[in-house]
């Protein structure tokens, strides 16, 4: 009997899918696995390859223990296909054929949807990794490059993921989109990554947070709603990402918080109370609020642009498929089809923002970038408790949903962060306050500089409260190969 | 939504389209204003097109050929990052009314032949640059290129998705040019045009479905490269400048009539008729070539074939009840031939050459009219040469025979020269006369026999030139019957019989076009399965799937 629990380690690729007895998948799986590995041997420099990184590796899941913990090098960190257990009578939550029972195998009328959304997904998956590739580089401690790894390798899973279903679902189209995903890449001329937002470096750590943060949460809530799915495999895929995209979120919403934390304790001891004396603040070898204000507006509204337009078929009919359903589609109280239901989105009509409801099967991806919105802003309050603890006058925020937009009805609009309608006279004024400017960049830029003592950490970041795996403050996370 | 849709446009009013000329290139960069479209309730994302986008086309690929003839190849191309053209609107197609997505598809399939043949007739080579999606019209848009190259970055595909999207057919001319143009294996095509998201990369060349494709990075520059190529190969004798196309002067009565300075059309609403007349040419013939193009668009045939053209393409669109055309025309025959005599003796230089082959299109554009055509030759007439092909495009052809009482204009003739022997062949690549006589191949000969002769009614009868041909007793009551017995048919059954007696003969790409495929196609636009309330077009967008009626008819 197949332990679907447990992840078996009997073939080369560790999975609990039973990939012994499927020798079709497995053989394409494994014809597929030596480019990945020289995706993965290209892209991270050669020191960290040979390092030893305390990593965590899925070995079941159960979600009472799923991973395990342990030094690894992280080529031969173990990327496996695992799915989300069965649940048993499982039906499909949304759309024209909900409460049909889930489906089991592509339904032949939503292949080509079915795999676009998983190409778009997989495309994600690895453009991040590339984007991040030259960060270790200039860690502020080794508990973050561990955690940077952490991310990288588990983002290389989530392609592992989805990779797995085209072999296993989509046949010789899905096998090329699968090379496919090896074949574009971050920011390439040749064959850039499907989305704009992932083919931007991420030029530093603070940006590194921010994108965890802001735009691994994008893809969180993706997730979610790909996890509602009626496609009973691709819903249980998604399942078991979910629970380690959770880590991503972690390391976003603690690096930002232990940046700020830095900054404030540094501007108290220092008894600078203005936030905004910047050269000041920014001497202290921290940096200041409204810069990191500034980043929270520029990677949360890149984010925002990744949810598409205000209306929009694609989502409109993934949803009424049954195929991508709403964030905690099970937990929401309506007929779950939505026909004849409406949902308010913004609109720009005669030179002013309205608010207009729409037929809520077209506004599904609005819909989602509200619960977004709804889910960042969490994260945004505690980074507030921190600086209030310190007793500094100052709050971040979320900008308004219309600043700085280049997709929907904000696209190529000028507003401000309050959402005011500007002229480009005004806009290119206020701009230096709102977003990042190049000097910004440069100042961030000067602070980045390794620090890969255990146990010590940059000036601008304070410490973890806790370690990972409970290690204490000086555990040696990254066992450094030095060359 | 405009009063009257008005197919006079010029750059100084594209809303869509952009022309960046470097030489002999011409760079032609497609670029939708979103809110720019022609009616309310729709937007035209993603280089989505409605028929304003494609009367500025239209008016681009005339502009090219006339204003500057020194461009011998045009490279088609997006002027929008990950889009080259997502085709046709479909909110517009699902909202607009059956008679206007017929008339649209008819204009954009004319403008898709205009470009397609640009090389032949022109010397202006069309390639198409794809690169991001290029769907249904959009790479229906790429297919009447002359030479279409994709860009291989592992998600710029070209498609058909009509067929699982939208439940209609890729009708201008893709399923066409897919199997007699660009010749892709019917069992590749079947599974091309089945598939939403079309092919990309090698796959695209080994289908024959594109010419080349190109590493992403050298693409901007392979494509120039190619153009380069192109026009260096290119045999074009090029003038260093072309003629000024300046807006056409035109009235619209509040009858509805409309007058330019040669056509002038009359509307008789209760008839349900426009009679068209075209005025012979009012000066001498200009001496020679350089005489031609001093004057520019003034000169007689040009002025003729644009008042014409855009006359036609009004009544299409814009009246909608104007069940028959009438064509006639008065002036001095000579004069006409004179005209024609100077473009022929002439047809190497390059504005006659223009003229002659912008006549062509004028002609064909009158074959494909969905209008009972008719054309009275009557006294003081001057159907001759090439204005006399307008009686072998139309339906039926009534001449006056003899003296009529208290008319003192000369007796109606018809001239035939070498214009109604070849230079104006219809779509099924046969001259209007040749068609006339499939039958009696014989008759073209005799006709041609009779090149230069003023043919009066017995004659021109007796050659098969016209249907009838009636004295003063007769004319008057003959023509009345004819015209109320027209306008008491079926509309929808006259268009049908009109379509199928005017292009006997073999078939070519454009007659498959025009018969075959918008035929097929406007069959769809009426069914509940595309156009129904819960059909695939009009649920577009809901994100509820068009629900069909799954028996085969």
């Amino acid at each position: 009997m197949l332990d679907l629990i447990n992840v078996s380690y009997d073939t080369q690729i560790p999975n609990n899918v039973g990939l012994s007895s499927d020798k079709r998948v497995l053989k394409a799986l494994e014809k597929w696995h030596p480019g990945y590995i020289n995706w993965w041997n290209d892209l991270i420099p050669d020191n960290f390859q040979q390092s030893l990184v305390y990593l965590r590796t899925a070995v079941s899941v159960d979600p009472k223990g799923w991973a395990k913990f342990d030094y690894v090098k992280m080529p031969e960190y173990r990327w496996g296909v695992l799915l989300a257990p069965q649940v048993e009578d499982r039906t499909i939550p949304c759309g024209e054929h909900a409460g049909e029972a889930a489906w089991q195998e592509v339904p032949g009328e939503y292949r080509a949807m079915l795999r676009r959304l998983i190409v778009i997904q997989g495309d994600t998956e690895p453009a991040s990794v590339e984007q991040q590739r030259f960060l270790g580089k200039t860690a502020p401690s080794l508990y973050d490059l561990r955690n940077l790894f952490q991310v990288n390798v588990e983002e290389g899973r989530h392609l592992w993921a989805m990779v797995y279903l085209l072999h296993k679902y989509f046949g010789r189209d899905g096998r090329e989109e699968a090379d496919d995903l090896l074949r574009r890449s971050s920011g390439s001329e040749e064959a850039p990554r499907m989305l704009g937002a992932f083919n931007e470096e991420t030029p530093d750590w603070l940006s590194f947070f921010m994108f965890t943060y802001f735009t691994d949460r994008d893809g969180k809530m993706q997730l979610e709603s790909l996890a509602q799915s009626g496609f009973d495999p691709l819903s249980r895929t998604c399942r078991f990402m979910l629970t380690e995209e959770a880590h991503h979120m972690f390391v976003g919403e603690t690096g930002v918080g232990r940046t700020i934390q830095a900054t404030c304790e540094a501007m108290v001891k220092a008894g600078i109370e203005d936030p905004y004396d910047t050269d000041a603040i920014r001497a202290l070898g921290v940096i200041d609020l409204p810069t990191i204000q500034k980043k929270l507006n520029l990677h949360y509204t890149l984010s925002l642009d990744l949810f598409g337009q205000e209306v929009s078929t694609n989502a409109a009919n993934a949803f009424n498929a049954g195929i991508k359903g709403r964030y905690m589609e099970s937990r929401i109280d309506d007929d779950h089809k939505l026909h004849g239901d409406t949902y308010e989105v913004w609109d720009f009509e005669d030179g002013k923002l309205v608010r207009k409801e729409v037929p809520a099967l077209t506004a599904i991806n609005m819909r989602l970038r509200d619960d977004y919105t709804r889910d960042a802003s969490g994260g945004v309050g505690r980074w507030n408790k921190i600086i209030e603890k310190t007793g500094i006058d100052f709050q971040m925020k979320l900008p308004h949903e219309s600043f700085n937009r280049k997709i929907g009805v904000f696209a190529d609009k000028l507003f401000d962060p309050d959402g005011k309608l500007l002229t480009g006279a005004e806009y290119d004024a206020g701009m230096p306050d709102w977003l990042p400017t190049h000097a910004d960049g440069d100042f961030i830029q000067s602070l980045m500089v390794p620090v890969y003592e255990p146990g010590q950490y940059a000036s601008w970041i304070a410490p973890p409260k806790v370690g990972i795996d409970n290690k204490p403050g000086d555990f040696e996370y990254v066992k450094l190969h030095m060359a | 939504m405009p009063d009257i849709i008005d197919f006079r446009t010029d750059p100084s009013h594209y809303r869509h389209w952009r022309v960046e000329y470097d030489g002999d290139i011409a760079n032609l960069y497609m670029d939708v204003d979103e809110d720019g479209g022609l009616f309310d309730g729709y937007q035209l994302k993603l280089n989505s097109y409605d028929l304003g986008v494609d009367i500025e086309l239209a008016d681009v690929v005339q502009r090219m050929r006339f204003e500057h003839p020194e461009v011998k190849v045009v490279v088609m191309q997006s002027g929008k990052d990950n889009v080259f053209c997502a085709g046709a609107n479909i909110r517009m197609l699902g909202g607009a009314a059956h008679a206007h997505k017929v008339n649209f598809c008819k204009f954009t399939n004319e403008t898709r032949n205009t470009f397609e043949a640009a090389e032949a007739d022109s010397g202006q080579k069309y390639i198409a640059a794809v690169k991001g999606a290029c769907a249904g019209g959009g790479y229906e848009l790429a297919l009447a290129c002359n030479h279409i190259m994709l860009t291989d970055d592992s998600s710029s595909s070209v498609a058909l998705p009509e067929v699982p999207l939208l439940a209609v057919l890729p009708g201008t001319g893709g399923l066409t040019r897919v199997t007699d143009k660009r010749k892709v294996r019917r069992d590749l095509a079947d599974v091309f045009c089945s598939i939403e998201e079309g092919v990309k990369g090698k796959r695209a060349t080994e289908w024959r479905l594109v010419d080349e494709v190109v590493p992403n990075s050298k693409f901007a520059d392979a494509v120039q490269a190619r153009a380069k190529e192109f026009a260096a190969a290119s045999p074009k004798n090029a003038p260093e400048k072309g003629i000024a196309l300046d807006p056409l002067n035109r009235t619209i009565g509040e009858d509805g009539s409309v007058t330019y300075s040669l056509v002038e059309v009359a509307v008789e609403r209760d008839g349900r008729r426009a009679t068209i007349t075209l005025h012979g040419p009012d000066g001498d013939a200009p001496a020679d070539a350089a005489a031609l193009t001093a004057l520019g668009d003034r000169s007689y045939f040009l002025r003729l074939a644009r008042e014409l053209d855009d006359a036609i393409l009004h009544l299409r669109l814009n009246e909608m009840e104007l069940g028959l055309l009438a064509f006639r025309s008065q002036g001095d025959a000579a004069k006409v031939l004179a005209e024609e005599k100077l473009l022929f003796d002439n047809a190497d230089h390059w504005l006659a050459n223009e003229i002659l082959q912008y006549w062509k299109r004028v002609m064909k554009r009158i074959d494909v009219t969905s209008r009972s055509l008719v054309a009275f030759v009557e006294n003081g007439s001057c159907f001759a040469g090439m204005l006399a092909e307008v009686l072998f495009a139309v339906d039926r052809t009534y001449m006056m025979e003899g003296d009529f009482e208290g008319d003192n204009r000369p007796v109606a003739s018809i001239t035939l020269s070498q214009a109604n022997f070849g230079p104006f062949p219809m779509a099924n690549d046969l001259t209007r006369l040749e068609t006339r006589f499939l039958g009696e191949p014989e008759r073209v000969e005799a006709a041609k026999e009779q090149i230069g002769e003023a043919l009066e009614a017995f004659d021109a009868n007796e050659l098969g030139l016209v249907t009838y041909a009636f004295d003063d007793v007769d004319w008057e009551d003959e023509v009345r019957i004819f015209l109320e017995e027209r306008a008491s048919f079926s509309p929808d059954a006259l268009t049908g019989m009109e379509a199928n007696l005017r292009f006997a003969g073999p078939e070519t790409m454009e007659t498959r076009i025009f018969g075959r495929l918008t035929a097929w196609q406007n069959w769809i636009f009426q069914r509940p399965n595309a156009v129904g309330e819960d059909g695939a077009l009009q649920r577009y967008g809901t994100g509820v799937r068009g629900q069909y009626n799954m028996q085969r008819v």
